[in-house]
């Protein structure tokens, strides 16, 4: 049996976990989002936790998912009030979570990218993890990793160009 | 991906590749949030796995197993344990020759059930060992202690998991597998017949297991102590751990894994260990109520903590006794059905000829909200047909004439065949007529396969439950089947006819899921395609 008492895992610099809150509607691929999102975190030796509720959000309702990172994450839930970042998928969900935020949080709302610019419209989720992608300490190859072990090889290309356009569209509005 | 790897894993997960890696021969459950995924991926990864009709039968199909000397897991959310009370107390009694794992899966704060009980209490009413993982590793490592604790003992043992559990993703590392025993039968005609006097000395050497277990509890790592502040010590179990571990990193903890039967001596050790003693626990206040029963002087939670999950900011109100109320967060949007879903049609020609409508449990229970608000009650598995012949028995004739019981497809093959037999035994004056929502799936879960679509979990061909042979093989004279389009009109006017007639009238409205369509043409193309295992590294 794991031993309790014994230190932190990972072998990461930060200090302090990372708490990321992802919203929408049930089939906007929320939960696809930080599939990716945790499972590149964990690619950076971090420690990972991703929660959320399913079940009968899948019939269009509102769905969150929490994910933190860092060098040690105890309960799966972000603390509300506590999230570094929130990422929403769906216009009509920005105020219904904006709680989740804390001072000085990072809001990426949906209204930073055109949907119409991407290949596939399906991969607005992960252009808006493009996005998210210039806040955090995670390489650009663990995203392209992740992205490839979570998604079918046939959604690679039109995700891999959402995630730029993603990124793309962070910077220009960090530099206008 | 190597199955032996540390990986990211669900709890849900972790529990199925602790199976694999335990040497289970076969898993068997009944879908429901939060338990559906570990034997869907107990499945994916080389398991043998079955859907069994309901929960009680996946129990008793689990109990032969376990009887033949093999390892068994059966998994339930926390509801379906109602369903298999009836063996689950009697197997305490017989034990078993292999293990017998038998997962809940509870969802404080229903996220999606009907109810908010705490399962931990089955432990005790059934008087079998109960484990409490707080996270994805020790889901893995709980299910194989499992499976250990019920081979040493002979007994079932019940793995207690939680909404948060079943659904978090989180690092897991397997460890060296178990070497499963081979399946072979010896007679124990005493052991296991229990006829009274066959079951009373079987429950004597029930309660003497448990006191050795309890034995057992006080040295197993399963209970922790974390040394920490002597100020404040915090009990606690399950996911809570982690919330309150985060909440006070500097406490002194005792983690409770193994919670039933708990650890008396240890627990009242810490609690004189430390000056300010608080239990942390979701829902009942399971572990409070038995440490203080005896004797130790423990705080526990205020009422208002017994609603709902907990989180990081609730045990902090806890430990600063802050009762003010709590923050509420805004609403989010509600599900509703799908566009193009069958039950539109159904729940359209309820409303219009204001049906007293007794449902059930799955999608079209979302026929209760606005535009339709066309459902009265929906209290369990299989209860339309029975409550709504209840109601036809004593409401003035005018009312009992607009009953009508629905119930899905998946959920009437898990408990409404009894229904039907009760109804054509006992029939109201006024008839009854019952529609069967056959949407051909079990759709609320997330399309899982059952007796009545003809494909096993795996999406195999097998045998295939015919509802209209089965209606009118139990005496049931009018049986219809509907294929549900878009117009409501014709199923409507049908109704009218069938509420009319006043006989006893079974209605098979038939149309596929629109999510799960696509996918059940596909498995109907290659009626043997069961789908190889993805990964399989034992």
């Amino acid at each position: 049996m794991r031993d309790l008492r014994a230190g932190p895992g990972g072998f990461c610099q930060m200090k302090k976990t990372v708490n990321v809150v992802i919203a929408g509607l049930g089939g906007q691929g929320v939960i696809k989002a930080s599939d990716i999102l945790s499972e590149a975190a964990f690619r950076s030796g971090f420690e990972v936790k991703k929660s959320e509720i399913h079940g009968m959000s899948q019939r269009g309702g509102s769905v969150t998912s929490d994910v933190r990172f860092g060098p040690e994450v105890f309960s799966p839930m972000v603390p509300p009030g506590e999230a570094d970042f929130l990422v929403v998928l769906a216009p009509d969900q920005v105020e219904v979570n904006r709680g989740q935020l804390r001072d000085g949080g990072v809001l990426i709302a949906p209204d930073l990218i055109d949907p119409a610019a991407l290949s596939n419209r399906k991969s607005f989720n992960v252009a808006l993890l493009g996005a998210l992608s210039t806040h955090l300490e995670i390489s650009e190859d663990n995203w392209q990793a992740s992205l490839h072990a979570v998604l079918p090889e046939k959604l690679h290309a039109a995700n891999e160009q959402a995630f730029a356009a993603g990124r793309r569209a962070a910077a220009s509005k960090l530099q206008p | 991906m190597n199955l032996t790897d540390r990986q990211l894993l669900s709890g849900d997960s972790a529990i199925a590749l602790a199976a694999l890696h335990g040497g289970v021969a076969l898993g068997t459950g009944y879908p429901g949030t939060p338990s559906t995924e570990i034997l869907e991926y107990f499945s994916r990864i080389g398991g043998q796995a079955q859907w069994s009709p309901n929960e009680k039968v996946a129990l008793e199909v689990g109990i032969g197993v376990a009887y033949a000397g093999a390892r068994s897991l059966v998994t339930m959310k926390h509801v379906g344990l109602n369903v298999a009370a009836d063996p689950f107390f009697s197997v305490a009694h017989t034990g078993v020759v292999g293990a017998l794992v038998v997962v809940s899966a509870d969802d404080p704060g229903m996220a999606s059930s009907q109810n908010e009980q705490d399962n931990r209490r089955y432990a005790v009413a059934a008087a079998v060992p109960m484990l409490e993982p707080s996270d994805s590793q020790e889901a893995y490592d709980y299910t194989l202690a499992a499976i250990e604790i019920s081979e040493r003992w002979k007994i079932p043992v019940l793995l207690r998991v939680t909404t948060r559990i079943c659904h978090t993703q989180a690092p897991v590392q397997p460890r060296a597998v178990l070497v499963p025993p081979k399946p072979h039968f010896e007679h124990d005609l005493r052991g296991r017949n229990l006829i009274p006097s066959n079951a009373r000395p079987a429950h004597r050497r029930l309660r003497q297991k448990l006191s050795e277990m309890t034995e057992w509890s006080e040295a197993t790592l399963l209970n922790q102590i974390i040394s920490g502040d002597q100020q404040l010590g915090i009990i606690t179990s399950g996911v809570c751990f982690m919330h309150a571990r985060e909440a006070f990193p500097d406490a002194s903890f005792l983690k409770l894994g193994f919670t039933h039967p708990l650890p008396m001596k240890k627990i009242a050790g810490f609690v004189r260990s430390v000056d300010r003693c608080v239990v942390i626990e979701e829902g009942d206040p399971y572990l409070a109520d038995a440490i203080r029963a005896a004797g130790l002087m423990v705080e526990s939670k205020p009422e208002m903590f017994r609603f709902g999950e907990l989180n990081v900011d609730r045990v902090r109100r806890i430990l600063a006794r802050d009762h003010s109320p709590e923050p509420v967060r805004p609403p989010g949007k509600p599900p509703e059905l799908c566009d193009g879903c069958g039950h539109h049609v159904v729940f359209q020609a309820l409303k219009n000829l204001d049906c007293i409508v007794a449902g059930d449990i799955g999608c079209y229970a979302l026929g209760v909200l606005p535009p339709y608000s066309a459902m009265d009650c929906c209290v369990c598995m299989g209860s339309s047909i029975p409550i709504g012949l209840g109601l036809r028995h004593v409401l003035p004739p005018a009312e009992a004439r607009r009953v009508v019981s629905v119930i899905g497809d998946s959920t009437f093959v898990h408990s409404g065949m009894t229904g039907l037999a009760e109804m054509i035994y006992n029939p109201p004056p006024t008839g009854h007529v019952v529609v069967i929502l056959d949407n051909s799936t079990t759709a609320m879960t997330g399309h899982q396969e059952h007796p009545g679509t003809g494909r096993s979990l795996a999406h195999a061909a097998t045998g295939k439950v015919i509802y209209e042979d089965l209606g009118k093989a139990l005496g049931i004279e009018d049986v219809r089947v509907f294929p549900l389009g878009k117009d409501c009109a014709e199923f409507q006017k049908m109704l009218v006819a069938a509420l009319a007639s006043e006989k006893l009238v079974l209605i098979i409205a038939r149309r596929p899921c629109v999510l799960a369509a696509k996918s059940i043409r596909e498995y109907e193309k290659c009626a043997t395609c069961a789908p190889a295992p993805e990964v399989f590294v034992k």
